[in-house]
Parts: structure tokens; sequence; C-alpha cells
């Protein structure tokens, strides 16, 4: 295919991973949306999974959210997954606190949101209606509603889509700072292939309802620069985009 | 500083011009008494009728018919909609039933009802209870069908139960159509009101003009016109009361 080093899944040196799918699929009526897929995570490790529209990303994240059925099937979740969604979901007639303790039990109480807010910089709109919360600001509300239960898997499903460039790379920071200090495993799910080269360990890339391609990025975070541009140009082709440079204005503006 | 131009584009200006040329034209022989009496000597039955204790006597007793009528009818079509909205065998045994009654006028109910129920108290408050069911029952059933799917879907990814999540989501969700569906209802027991006093009331509102209209004393049929407009005026700013309070999260409001 090139030069990309393609790693069997079956030997992730993991011994106990907190995610792990075997031969799983999931059918709509003649579609196979996921067909026989392999997948496993390892703890506290930063996967990204891109993949073009109808690859069956959401249907794979809805699986792993729990949100389907996958009754027969070869599949490991942990008991703890939290997940942060494009559009927030923050439910509109309970104020920002009592979003993020959303289904926890009366026991918990404001503080408790209170300081989970205060870490992803929301500490003074703890008790604001959510309808008045700018996008990034919703997206911090809906990060601190994740991590408040302290999840094993924390599923992130195009969080920073929806938001301007400028606030997106705070949101980027604030994301991996925050997986570096509670260390869940991290599943991103991103159209956005710099996005998915910035932050994770490791980058899948789903086609047809398979994983295509696998990428480990050895480099670590912030020193990258040199290993982005080949990296880059494998992922596209992977997604179906030829590019030789691995430059973004060298892609677009090729003569044909 | 009022000025001349405020005035004219004052919205009470024409309900006050309208009032005084009534006035105006009873004064003067135009309109006779005995086709329309003049404001003047209308406000003067308000009075005397009150002081006398037959109006607030009447009112009492017409208010109870309307007040009772609404709780049942009202309380009936929560419940219906409740179980049609929320449970899937709830829905195909009443909402085919409820689409049917929709098509019958329940004013053409009254010769059935009265044939059922006599002439007293109890055909009067079920015409009404069966008039004001509808509104509430058709509201709710759509906010509860109409529930943002996504923000079920994440209350459930967060490990939301089928209780907590009705509790949390689609009650508070449906919220907003239930009080529209109360506004109308409220609209309906007064109109039905009207109609169910017309069958032979020996107290009431409709009884006194009634009696007004036999001795052509169009100055008290007015009066109970106006309380007639007060009482659906009083429920709509009641209803409007409990909407500013119970859905101060929306962003019209938090605004203002």
């Amino acid at each position: 295919m090139n030069e990309l080093t393609r790693i069997p899944l079956a030997a992730v040196p993991d011994p106990s991973p907190v995610v792990r799918l075997r031969g799983f699929s999931r059918v709509f009526g003649d579609t196979r949306v996921l067909d026989d897929l392999d997948l496993e995570i390892a703890p506290g490790e930063f996967v990204a999974l891109l993949g073009r529209s109808g690859s069956g990303k959401t249907t794979l994240l809805r699986t792993l959210a729990g949100l389907d059925p996958s009754v027969g099937q070869d599949l490991r979740l942990p008991g703890t997954r939290a997940t942060v969604f494009q559009d927030a979901r923050l439910l509109p007639w309970k104020r920002v606190w009592q979003n993020v303790v959303l289904g926890l039990g009366k026991r918990t109480r404001r503080d408790l949101a209170a300081s989970a807010l205060e870490e992803v910089g929301l500490g003074h709109r703890w008790d604001a209606w959510p309808l008045t919360l700018s996008g990034g600001e919703a997206q911090r509300a809906s990060l601190a509603r994740a991590l408040i239960r302290k999840p094993e898997l924390l599923l992130l499903d195009e969080p920073f889509a929806a938001l301007d460039a400028l606030t997106r790379i705070r949101m980027h920071a604030l994301v991996l700072s925050l997986w570096q200090q509670h260390r869940p495993a991290v599943l991103l799910v991103t159209h956005d292939v710099e996005e998915a080269m910035a932050l994770a360990d490791r980058i899948l890339v789903l086609d047809r309802g398979r994983i295509a391609a696998e990428e480990r990025i050895g480099a670590p975070r912030g020193s990258r620069g040199s290993v982005i541009r080949s990296l880059r140009a494998s992922l596209l082709g992977h997604l179906g985009l030829q590019t030789e440079s691995g430059v973004y204005a060298d892609l677009i503006g090729r003569k044909p | 500083m009022t000025t001349k131009r405020d005035v004219l584009q004052a919205r009470w200006l024409s309900p006050v011009a309208l009032l005084l040329l009534w006035e105006l034209a009873s004064r003067t022989g135009v309109i006779p008494d005995h086709i329309l009496a003049a404001p003047s000597s209308v406000v003067r039955s308000l009075f005397g009728m009150t002081a006398s204790g037959e109006l607030p006597l009447n009112l009492a007793v017409s208010l109870r018919r309307a007040a009772l009528g609404f709780a049942i009818g009202s309380s009936l079509g929560v419940v219906l909609a409740l179980a049609a909205g929320l449970l899937r065998r709830g829905d195909a045994l009443i909402d085919p039933i409820i689409q049917i009654k929709r098509t019958l006028p329940v004013v053409a109910l009254t010769p059935l009802f009265i044939i059922w129920f006599g002439i007293g108290e109890t055909t009067k408050i079920a015409l009404i209870a069966f008039a004001s069911m509808l509104p509430v029952y058709i509201n709710l059933h759509q906010g509860i069908r109409g529930i943002d799917i996504r923000l079920v879907d994440a209350a459930r990814s967060f490990g939301l139960g089928r209780a907590a999540l009705i509790g949390n989501v689609i009650l508070p969700g449906a919220l907003p159509s239930l009080l529209t569906g109360l506004r109308y209802s409220l609209s309906i027991s007064v109109l039905m009101l009207v109609i169910a006093e017309q069958v032979n009331a020996s107290a009431g509102l409709g009884f006194m003009i009634q009696n007004a209209r036999d001795a052509m004393r169009t100055d008290i049929i007015v009066v109970c016109l106006m309380v007639y407009a007060l009482l659906g005026l009083a429920g709509d700013s009641l209803i409007r009361a409990i909407e500013s309070k119970a859905l101060a999260w929306r962003p019209t409001l938090v605004e203002a």
C-alpha cells in the first residue's frame, strides 16, 4: 500500500484493554454499518477515529456509549463512561451545575459541580441557564459533566467541530491537560486530521464499517513537527485524498 | 413629557374613544336603552349588583362550575396524554379514540348529556370537563412526542434510567406544551360555561343574563359579558404567571 506500518490489532500488547470489540457488526436493513470490526483501547490511551461521513463513526460511538443494543456480540466496555457531544446537549431547563451532576443522585452537591466547572474554566457560570452560554462555554460545561463521573472511557464526538478556530485551539489545550490529569482512555471521533494528529497517541481510520488503517504517533505532543507531513499525507490517502507533499495548500491548489 | 403624537399613538386611545362615542349616542337617544345600555348605566348596575350581593353570589356559582369542569377535564387530559405519550401500548389504545372525539363538536353533545345527567350541575360540569380535556391532551401529547431525541440520548449515555429520564428530560421538555394546552383549555372552559349556563340554570352568570333578557335589561347583560371576559383574562394571566416562573430558562425570558 505505502510506507505506513499497519499494526494488526490483535497484537496490541495490553493485557486488559478498557474497550474490546471482536468481530463486531451492526446491520441496518441491507447496510452493514459496522462490519466485523475489531477494536481495543488501552487504559489511559488517547485514540482518534477518523472517517468519512457514513463510514460508521457515529454508530461505533453510540455502541461504545451504550446507546445501541449489542446483545450477543463480543464486546467489553468499562463501567464508567462519559460522552461529550458535538452539540453539548445540556438540558436547557436545568442550570449549568445541575446539568453537570445530572443523574449522579441527590447526594452529589453543588460544590462538587462548582469545582468541576472551575477545572474547565467555567466556575463563574455555574448558576447560568445553558441557553445563555456561548458555544465554547457549553462545551466546557459538557466536559465538566463528563469528567465529574471519573470515566474510564471518555468519548468525544466531534466536540470541537462547531467552534470557531481560536476557541477550538483553546479547547484542544484544555482537553489535553484534563486528559493528562485524569488519564481516562479517550476515543475522539473527528473529521479533522490536524486535530487527530495533535491530540492522539493512535489514529484509526474507519472505512465502510472496518478499521481501514491505523497510525501510532511515537513523537511526544509539542514536537511532532517532523512527522506531521508524512502522517497527514498517509491519513488523507486513507480518507481518499491523494497528496504527495502533505501540505494543505498544495493539496487544494494541485493541478489535475 | 407627553406630546400630542404620543397620545395619538397610544393603544388605549381607540377603545376610550369608542366608549365615549357609545355614551354620547346613548345620551342623545341614538341608541335606546333596550338596545344597548349606556356605559355609565352599566357601571351603575355593576356597583348596584355587587353591593346587593347578587353578582358575587352568581359569580361564585359560575366560577365553581368552570373551575370544577376545568380541573376534571385538564387532569384527565394530562393523565391520558402521559399514558399515550410514555407508553407505546397506551398510545395505541388512547390516541385513536381521542382523535375521533376531536372531530366531534362538544356543544352537539349537550342533548345527550342532558338525557344522561339531567339538567342540574352535573351536565354543566361534564360539558366543561369534556371540552377542556382535549387541548391539554393534544398539546401535552405532542410535547412529549416532540422531545429532542438527542437530549434523551445524552441523558441515557449518562446512565439515567427510565424514571429519571421522564423526570429530568421528558416532563420538563414537555412543560411548555402543557402550559399552552392549559391556556387553550381555560378559554374553552369559559366558552363552555356560557353555553352550559343556557341550559335551565337557576343561578350563575348565564341565569342572570336570561333573566335580564326577559326584562330587556341590557345593562345587566353587558355587566355579565364583562365578567365573562374578565374570567377569561384572569385565567390567561394566571397561566402566564406560571409560565414566566416555570419557563425561566427560555432565552426570551432570560434576556428580559
